[in-house]
């Protein structure tokens, strides 16, 4: 068995909202723990203990209703910290909140930065940046069937549900890599549509926001010029945009900066030059069911294909 | 009270009686018949099938998961099987389970000669069996339902859901809800107005209780169900909007139908459990369940609170806050008739002397698994934490405890203690000692990783998980459970199967149990009790005195009984109870039709409702006086003959 090298863990919380959670956890935990122990022992001694003078009537009952206050104390105890935490974790900070629109798609994340200049706009999906120490604030809703953004390092789940546009807000108090996924079930690659939230310091954060924000790289090279007139004359259109290039349409993944995510497929695959062949000749081979059909082109269009998309950062 | 020497004039005629109540041998009598008796062991034997073919299922998915990235099962077969899985252990074993042990038991814990409305009993099983059929032959042909158990729209509707999968699922749901419900009137009538004179309220057992309390939760709860189920059907058939948001439907309605239901659900199938358990935990600690007013008043909160709690499935969907307090408040409040059960039950054991035979010991490991389920479940009751652990592994890890602990148990338990009234024989301790440990053990190596599991971010529903997450090693400990418990219902098969000719002979009351069922033969004779009893305390067997009355009077050469008072059993009056007939076969054959074609064409339920009238009037032909017919029979007086004296007024 290979060790985790991913920690997506509620145990593991990185942000003030999964801490607040995880410190609830711990507290029922031990409560919980106790409480078992405690019941065992009165059932064990129950069931072992012989006596000629069987306990009376009245003090069994005088027992029972000690157990069923000692349940109502503690039922009232859970109960009062639950909502704590729950108003705690509900509350928006809007200042200075990073917003994104979250759209869920069969199999994959959409995700769209608002600005409010227009043109500061962007989108991207299945990986977003977020700035270390600042609140965000999503607004989720999904396309087609009902999906659920959950980054259990950051806070728990939102469904995202046709029809309804919620809020939803956390904040990542630690850099790194928090790998979230979906988390209702929502057809046949609901088990591969997973998502990264890169956590970094503001500065780092801006200069990616800005690289987002730029239309397409200019193919550089021979090969990758040949691999954006590949990728406008295939199918890829029909589902995917590339901004800077005539490619507009939103069924697919926005691609303008695809080379900058470190996973393809929404996590199926990593992003590499070898794996973008694979993908592109047949995705159904990674991720069967999914809505993007296999490509008949031949190796050197392929190779052309995956250097432009790498170009792409 | 057992066999008492009548006066010559007061006899009973046993042969005759016996022939009376005979449904017949032969496949036509046994396609006709409308004994409960039988009706239950079909229904128990039914849901049992469905058990292990439901487990077979898991154990699949058990395959599948036990490593990263396994192709043994490709994602389209693996949602079909997770689906029917929980589908099958839902609707067709869990439900149908308890109402089979309450269709067996609860006329001969009352004293009665057979269930009310016998027939209707005969049709629901027919319903059951059918909606069970239809399900697992559309899984067969590859239609089968593959949204899971709960088949939340858009994915199960028009758009996203071609096909008839989800109209397979609707109208199997439509299937067993109409069972359901026929079987919980039959409860509820049977114990209110059938029950031993002198089986006041207050000395109604503990398991009758459990099934009435259920009985009353599934005529609220079922109609909920259906109507989510049928307005699916329409979206899918005729283009209704229901759950459509584009058009102004609401995918969120299906959910709050659905967890109307829902919730109430598992507490149908908890509930008579804890019959089972009162039940088992007075018999095998020698003294009266302690508690018995607390006991029933748990039974009917949690019957009723169990209606407030389902937006807990809910908390992730974004819904206001302030409801959603609301929920958590009851989830938790839910814990303290439960727990007070659990006091009341342990207390009986701390006044009696325990004595551990095959029944208690799966008693005893109900305590454990159930505790630990309660306490998961009052966790998952606070909406932050559910945030974090909905849909994962760790609801898994909650609601299998709560459900194999908290009935599946109980239930082993009670096939065991019952196991010689159905039959006559004695199960073997030994092999039952052998299903215990291998599946206890098997259920918690299984099962308790996924709380776990759940915790480092395992979702629900999902057929493969890369390696670098770090599922494996807990999936491939839960795979190993799930051979030990497969061992373990397989030691019970072999133990009922061989126990049938091998098993000791059990007599009346092998347990020394206190019921009425134990004080009639095993297995009980057609008529259930050649005399039929009346009581004056809680436990009969052990307190009624020696000399305490029967029933006398009751016509033997026709299907007469006897009908009592609501709160105080006094006698009523008498009705004659139907002969086996084919009429509810064949009407539940044409209701089939009408269910199954409607899911291709709206049209079905208008032709379709041809042939279920024409049934139904055969069902319904009157009898003629002569007959017998059901014309009440009044009694010409209230007081019960001593045995010596004859009686005041003379019977017909």
């Amino acid at each position: 068995m290979s060790p985790a090298t991913v920690a997506q863990s509620v145990l593991d919380a990185a942000g003030p909202q999964a801490a607040a959670i995880e410190g609830l956890w711990w507290l029922i935990f031990w409560i919980s723990v106790g409480v078992f122990a405690v019941v065992m022992a009165f059932l064990t001694w129950a069931v072992v203990h012989r006596s000629d003078r069987p306990t009376s009537d009245s003090s069994l009952t005088r027992w029972v209703i000690g157990g069923a206050g000692a349940t109502v104390v503690i039922l009232f105890v859970w109960l009062v910290a639950s909502v704590w935490v729950g108003r705690a974790v509900a509350s928006p900070q809007m200042s200075n909140a990073v917003t994104i629109n979250i759209t869920g798609r069969q199999w994959w994340w959409q995700f769209e930065y608002v600005d409010t200049l227009p043109s500061n706009r962007f989108r991207t999906a299945n990986e977003i940046h977020i700035p270390v120490g600042r609140p965000v604030v999503v607004n989720v809703t999904s396309r087609d069937v009902i999906h659920s953004f959950w980054v259990p390092n950051l806070h728990g789940k939102r469904d995202l549900i046709p029809g309804y546009t919620t809020a939803l807000w956390f904040q990542a108090d630690q850099p790194g890599r928090y790998r979230g996924q979906c988390a209702e079930f929502c057809g046949y690659q609901h088990a591969n549509m997973a998502m990264y939230v890169i956590a970094e310091p503001d500065n780092d954060f801006q200069a990616w926001l800005s690289a987002q924000r730029q239309p397409a790289a200019e193919p550089g090279t021979e090969r990758q010029q040949r691999g954006r007139e590949v990728f406008l004359a295939a199918t890829c259109p029909q589902c995917h945009s590339i901004r800077g290039t005539l490619a507009g349409a939103s069924f697919g993944p926005d691609l303008t900066h695809v080379g900058s995510r470190s996973t393809i497929g929404a996590g199926v695959l990593p992003n590499t030059a070898e794996n973008l062949i694979r993908w592109v000749r047949n995705p159904q081979d990674f991720k069967p069911g999914n809505k993007m059909p296999a490509h008949d082109l031949n190796d050197a269009d392929l190779q052309a294909l995956a250097d432009y998309l790498g170009s792409l950062k | 009270m057992i066999e008492k020497e009548l006066p010559p004039h007061l006899r009973i005629d046993k042969a005759e009686l016996e022939k009376t109540w005979d449904d017949g041998k032969g496949l036509y009598a046994w396609l006709a018949a409308v004994n409960h008796k039988s009706i239950g062991r079909r229904y128990i034997v039914t849901a049992m099938c469905f058990f292990v073919i439901a487990g077979v299922l898991a154990g699949v998915m058990r395959l599948q998961l036990s490593r990263p990235g396994n192709d043994l099962l490709g994602p389209d077969l693996y949602d079909q099987i997770f689906t029917m899985h929980g589908t099958t252990m839902m609707f067709l074993f869990a439900v149908p389970v308890m109402e089979a042990m309450g269709v067996y038991f609860v006329p001969l814990m009352v004293g009665a000669r057979n269930i009310c409305f016998p027939r209707l009993n005969a049709f629901s099983y027919w319903m059951y069996l059918f909606g069970g059929i239809f399900i697992y032959v559309s899984f067969m042909l590859n239609i089968g339902p593959d949204n899971g158990w709960f088949n939340y729209p858009p994915l199960s509707g028009p758009q996203f859901g071609p096909g008839k999968r989800s109209d397979v699922w609707a109208q199997m749901i439509t299937f067993t809800e109409v069972s359901a419900m026929a079987v919980a009137v039959e409860i509820i009538v049977t114990a209110f107005k059938l029950r031993a004179p002198g089986m006041s309220v207050s000395r109604i057992p503990i398991f009758v209780w459990a099934m009435v309390v259920t009985a009353f939760m599934v005529i609220f709860a079922m109609p909920a169900v259906m109507v989510a189920s049928t307005s699916l059907i329409l979206d899918r058939l005729v283009a209704t909007q229901f759950f459509n948001a584009a058009e102004g439907g609401d995918a969120l309605l299906f959910q709050h139908l659905f967890w109307f239901f829902g919730h109430p659900e598992v507490y149908i199938i908890f509930v008579p459990a804890a019959g089972m358990v009162g039940t088992i935990v007075a018999t095998f600690s020698r003294r009266p369940l302690f508690g018995y007013v607390a006991l029933v008043l748990s039974l009917v909160s949690i019957g009723f609170i169990g209606f407030g709690l389902w937006v807990h499935h809910m908390f992730a969907t974004g819904i206001p806050q302030l409801g959603e307090s609301f929920f958590t408040a009851a989830s938790i409040m839910i814990a303290l008739p439960s727990g007070i059960q659990i006091f009341c039950w342990i207390a009986t054991m701390w006044g009696g002397k325990v004595t551990i035979k095959s029944p208690m010991l799966f008693v005893l490991g109900f305590f454990v698994i159930f505790v630990i389920g309660g306490l998961s479940g009052v966790m998952l009751a606070s909406v932050p934490l559910d945030l974090q652990v909905h849909d994962t592994y760790f609801v898994a890890a909650h609601f299998h405890y709560v459900l194999i602990g908290g009935a599946v148990f109980p239930l082993f338990g009670a096939l065991h203690y019952w196991y010689p009234k159905i039959t006559g024989r004695m199960l073997s301790e030994t092999i039952a000692t052998w299903t215990f440990w291998l599946f206890f053990s098997g259920f918690n190596l299984t099962f308790f990783p996924m709380h776990l599991l759940g915790l480092r971010g395992m979702p629900r529903r999902v057929y493969t998980y890369p390696p670098e997450v770090g599922w494996g090693l807990m999936n491939l400990i839960a795979g190993v459970g799930a051979v030990l418990m497969v061992l373990g219902v397989l030691s019970l098969l072999i133990n009922a199967y061989r126990s049938r000719r091998l098993g000791q002979v059990a007599g009346d009351n092998p347990w020394g149990a206190s019921t009425l069922e134990w004080a009639t033969s095993s297995p009980p004779p057609n008529c259930n009790f050649f005399a039929p009893p009346t009581t004056s305390s809680l436990d009969p067997i052990w307190d009624d005195p020696p000399d305490q009355p029967v029933v006398v009077g009751l016509r033997s050469d026709k299907r007469d009984v006897l009908i009592t008072s609501v709160l105080d059993a006094e006698p009523d009056h008498r009705e004659i109870f139907p002969e086996p007939t084919i009429w509810p076969l064949l009407a539940a054959l044409a209701t089939t039709g009408l269910f199954i074609g409607s899911i291709f064409t709206p049209w079905a339920v208008v032709i379709g409702a041809i042939p279920v009238f024409i049934t139904l009037i055969g069902w319904f032909w009157p009898k003629t006086p002569t007959e017998g017919g059901t014309q009440p029979w009044p009694i010409e007086h209230r007081t019960l003959p001593m045995p010596n004296e004859a009686p005041a007024g003379g019977a017909p």
